[in-house]
């Protein structure tokens, strides 16, 4: 069923996707008119804030006449319509680059549109994009370790949420931040390890093997939760890791104050991002962990270990989703509340898909469904008359269009989710 | 008139009883092999929710504080006991009943009395039937070799149906309005079970994301819909208005008594179920497609309508859980009113061996211990969050015979056991 990459290359610049897609960004124009265009009165100006909250402003506010950009944005993507739709082939192989363009220009039609006459903090927007994107980013990446060797990991929500609440209990008790995120990653293992003893050992369906994680860490910790978190308080408050400037980065302007200003785990994320996708594309260790996710008999017969590769990548993905858990107590909430990952493990996992199997991929998918969380809660403040429940859907529905092959057909690891065999002599 | 009706179908159902064990069993008519492999097919079941139910206590045991307080070891151990003992008596009264309130209220002849005995038996089955509904959803997605982890997404579209039609239909008998709200429920359910499954079969987009990502949608929703059109117009929380009285399913008996008409249609439904999968050619083209694709490909059979079907219809039924929860229970629609059915149906699928009649027991199970677990909640101060726990120590047993065999010393079977046919993220 699934097309050999020769098929791909023809399905993602056949003549038929190629008028489709060009259908398509004439249709982002129109709404961009349609929708933002005609509800801006003339000589509105919309402002954007270029410092986040609580800094001192180092950029000046970025003022734009609302309906000119809106007319620019419309009528620029038509041109990309039409571009796409009278020359043949259009974009060619580069028309996913263009839709990105488009859906970009959609998106910042939609802020000037909702800004309009009003200010807008920008850079908070992007701030709380990022910070949003730090625990989405960091389960992909849990789920890039895994399914790299070949164990789908559906379990990252219920390792980030035992993680979560270790952490607190550990930082509670110890009076160490550090100690608790080690609780939290400890705790993400040994979940993880779990998941490698029944998937690799006894092989059991890891879809199951997942589902079972989940049920019991959502089990336990509303458990522990209730029977000693909510009468302990003192067991219950380990503080959160204070935000560092770094020192000369920060004063970078408007990038500055957004990337630079923060609290640890972003930090940490940044150096995870870049020490994951070099080891594994440019290192003997990512090829034998990728050689097992692609082909295991062929690594086998190589003198790879499958079985010992695979507990490696899932124990190194529990402790990056234990990790992520303690972000959420460690990083920003400072307090365990019941169920209080709220399904992000399960975005991770399809940040993880939409940014194809992909540390940086992950990253960029992270990025936007955090940008869809955060714009959700500001533009209730602004008053706009969309329902932020739609704006909350939309990472969701994103995914779900990109795994339908709209966009071209992700390269998933070829051995994901096949317990490996070893052939008896 | 409903009581009539409901022997009817019980005596239905017990009449095919006999061919659901059959299948359950493996199917193999000779004599004498039946009752060794009767035995044995339960006996992995029986002693996962034994191992579950032990694990629990264990937990029970290290989260009690007079355990560590007791000062001796023997103090330790008779504080477990206690603890252990106390939490598992109030699931078993709170569940079953207790039978010295049960004897004093029939000799007192009080029939308010009576009616409070006997009310944890009937709200056992009162919470098994969504669990029956969700039950046989999966179940029937495992059949065609298909994983539907959204049947919590599906309850609450269906939910959302269900009460639509049941608020806002306003005049009809309840001959009518009732089946309607029923088939818009699993109309609801199976419209977002019909999204992935056509998604699978057109693009080979993986349904366990696909219906991750409804489950999500789904939530926004129903939050959506609660807090804006749907809402109840004189509350300020996110709540639907009252259905009509012509939308609810009978009760059968006065308070404090809600045990209603659902637990039979779900009885009735599963016999449906049995019977489409087992005895007609749609559920054999279904069966064949979840146990060899290939096989069902070269026999000629349709991949994509199976695969549309299975999903639509495994939708429908996860839908039912949902209309059954507002049509007979709840009687409105509520924020987060299905928490954790649709997930813990995937363990009751594979406890129930993904056979109607298995399902069945299995969801009287899981709801006998979630009634029970209420009371332990009350009485022995157990959180009823260990419910998921055992629930999930009981999958993890059930999907790894092997661990169960390593801990009893059982010997290895002959033949391969029946594992989970889903395939990976490729398709």
């Amino acid at each position: 069923m699934a097309p050999n990459s020769a098929t791909l290359d023809i399905q993602l610049t056949s003549p038929r996707r190629q008028r489709v897609m060009g259908v398509v960004f004439l249709l982002f124009a129109a709404a961009i008119w349609l929708l933002f265009s005609r509800n801006v009165p003339s000589g509105q100006t919309t402002t954007f804030v270029m410092t986040p909250g609580g800094f001192q402003s180092s950029f000046p506010d970025w003022k734009l006449p609302s309906l000119a950009t809106l007319n620019i944005l419309a009528f620029a993507s038509a041109f990309l319509g039409a571009f796409q739709l009278v020359r043949a082939r259009g974009f060619g192989r580069r028309t996913n680059q263009a839709l990105a363009l488009v859906v970009g220009f959609f998106i910042f039609g939609f802020l000037v549109w909702a800004a309009a006459g009003k200010s807008m903090n920008l850079a908070g927007l992007l701030n709380g994009t990022l910070s949003k994107a730090v625990p989405l980013t960091l389960g992909a990446l849990s789920g890039v370790l895994c399914e790299r060797a070949g164990v789908v990991n559906i379990a990252i929500e219920g390792m980030m949420l035992s993680g979560a609440m270790m952490g607190t209990i550990v930082g509670s008790l110890t009076h160490n931040l550090w100690l608790g995120l080690l609780g939290a990653v400890l705790t993400g293992m040994l979940l993880s390890w779990v998941h490698a003893v029944l998937s690799i050992k006894y092989k059991i369906n890891q879809i199951v093997s997942g589902t079972v994680i989940n049920i019991f860490s959502t089990g336990i910790t509303s458990y522990i939760s209730a029977k000693f978190l909510q009468e302990y308080q003192e067991l219950n408050n380990p503080g959160i890791f204070p935000p560092w400037e770094i020192p000369l980065l920060s004063k970078i302007p408007f990038i500055g104050h957004i990337v630079f200003a923060n609290n640890m785990f972003v930090y940490a994320m940044f150096i995870f991002l870049i020490v994951i996708h070099v080891a594994l594309f440019y290192t003997r260790w990512g090829l034998r962990l990728r050689s097992v996710g692609e082909h295991p008999k062929a690594a086998d017969t190589l003198g790879i270990n499958v079985f010992k590769t695979r507990y490696m990548a899932v124990l190194l993905g529990g402790m990056m989703a234990g990790f992520a858990g303690g972000y959420f107590t460690l990083g920003s909430v400072g307090r365990f509340d019941e169920v209080m990952t709220a399904g992000r493990g399960f975005i991770s996992l399809a940040a993880m898909i939409f940014g194809n199997w992909m540390p940086f991929g992950a990253f960029g998918a992270g990025l936007l469904f955090g940008f869809a969380d955060s714009l959700a809660s500001k533009s209730a403040i602004l008053g706009v008359q969309i329902p932020s429940q739609f704006m909350l859907m939309a990472p969701y529905v994103a995914t779900m269009i990109v795994l339908a092959g709209v966009v071209g057909r992700g390269q998933m690891p070829a051995a994901d989710g096949t317990p490996y065999e070893k052939e008896s002599v | 008139m409903d009581n009539k009706d409901n022997s009817k179908q019980t005596s239905k159902v017990n009449s095919a009883g006999k061919i659901f064990l059959q299948e359950l069993f493996g199917g193999q008519k000779g004599r004498k092999g039946e009752s060794r492999r009767a035995s044995r097919a339960l006996l992995i079941p029986a002693l996962a929710i034994l191992s579950g139910l032990i694990a629990g206590g264990i937990i029970i045991i290290l989260t009690t504080e007079e355990v560590y307080t007791a000062g001796s070891i023997l103090g330790s151990l008779a504080a477990a006991g206690r603890a252990v003992g106390e939490a598992y008596l109030a699931l078993f009264t709170g569940s079953i009943g207790d039978p010295v309130r049960i004897v004093t209220a029939l000799q007192s002849g009080d029939g308010l009395a009576i009616r409070r005995a006997f009310n944890p038996f009937f709200e056992s089955l009162v919470a098994a039937t969504p669990y029956i509904f969700a039950g046989l959803a999966v179940a029937l997605g495992f059949r065609t070799g298909l994983f539907n982890i959204g049947a919590e997404g599906q309850i609450f579209v269906g939910a959302i149906f269900a009460a639509f039609v049941g608020y806002s239909v306003k005049g009809l008998p309840a001959i009518i309005h009732i089946p309607l709200a029923l088939l818009a429920g699993a109309l609801g359910g199976a419209i977002w079970g019909f999204i992935p499954g056509w998604l699978k079969a057109k693009t080979g987009g993986h349904e366990v994301i696909n219906t991750i990502m409804l489950n999500y949608i789904a939530f926004r929703l129903s939050d959506w819909l609660l807090t804006g059109p749907m809402k109840r117009p004189d509350s300020f929380n996110p709540i639907s208005p009252t259905i009509e009285k012509s939308a609810m399913l009978p009760r059968f008996f006065e308070n404090p008594i809600r045990f209603h008409l659902g637990f039979f249609i779900a009885l009735f439904v599963a016999w449906l179920v049995y019977w489409f999968l087992f005895k007609t050619k749609w559920g054999f083209d279904l069966r064949t497609v979840g146990a060899n694709p290939h096989a069902a490909r070269y026999a000629g059979m349709n991949i994509v309508t199976s695969t549309v079907l299975a999903m639509s219809l495994s939708g429908a039924l996860a839908g039912l859980a949902g209309t059954n929860e507002v049509l007979g229970l709840n009687h409105n629609l509520a924020m987060a009113f299905s928490s954790g059915y649709g997930f813990d149906s995937i363990a009751l699928a594979l406890l129930g061996k993904s056979h109607p009649l298995g399902v069945v027991l299995a969801a009287l199970l899981f709801g006998t211990l979630r009634n029970g677990a209420t009371r332990m909640q009350l009485t022995a101060g157990i959180p009823i969050d260990i419910i998921a726990v055992l629930q999930a120590m009981i999958l993890a047993f059930i999907a790894a015979p092997a661990i169960i065999r390593t801990i009893y010393r059982l010997r290895q079977p002959e033949e391969e056991e029946e594992g989970v046919t889903v395939r990976g993220w490729g398709g």
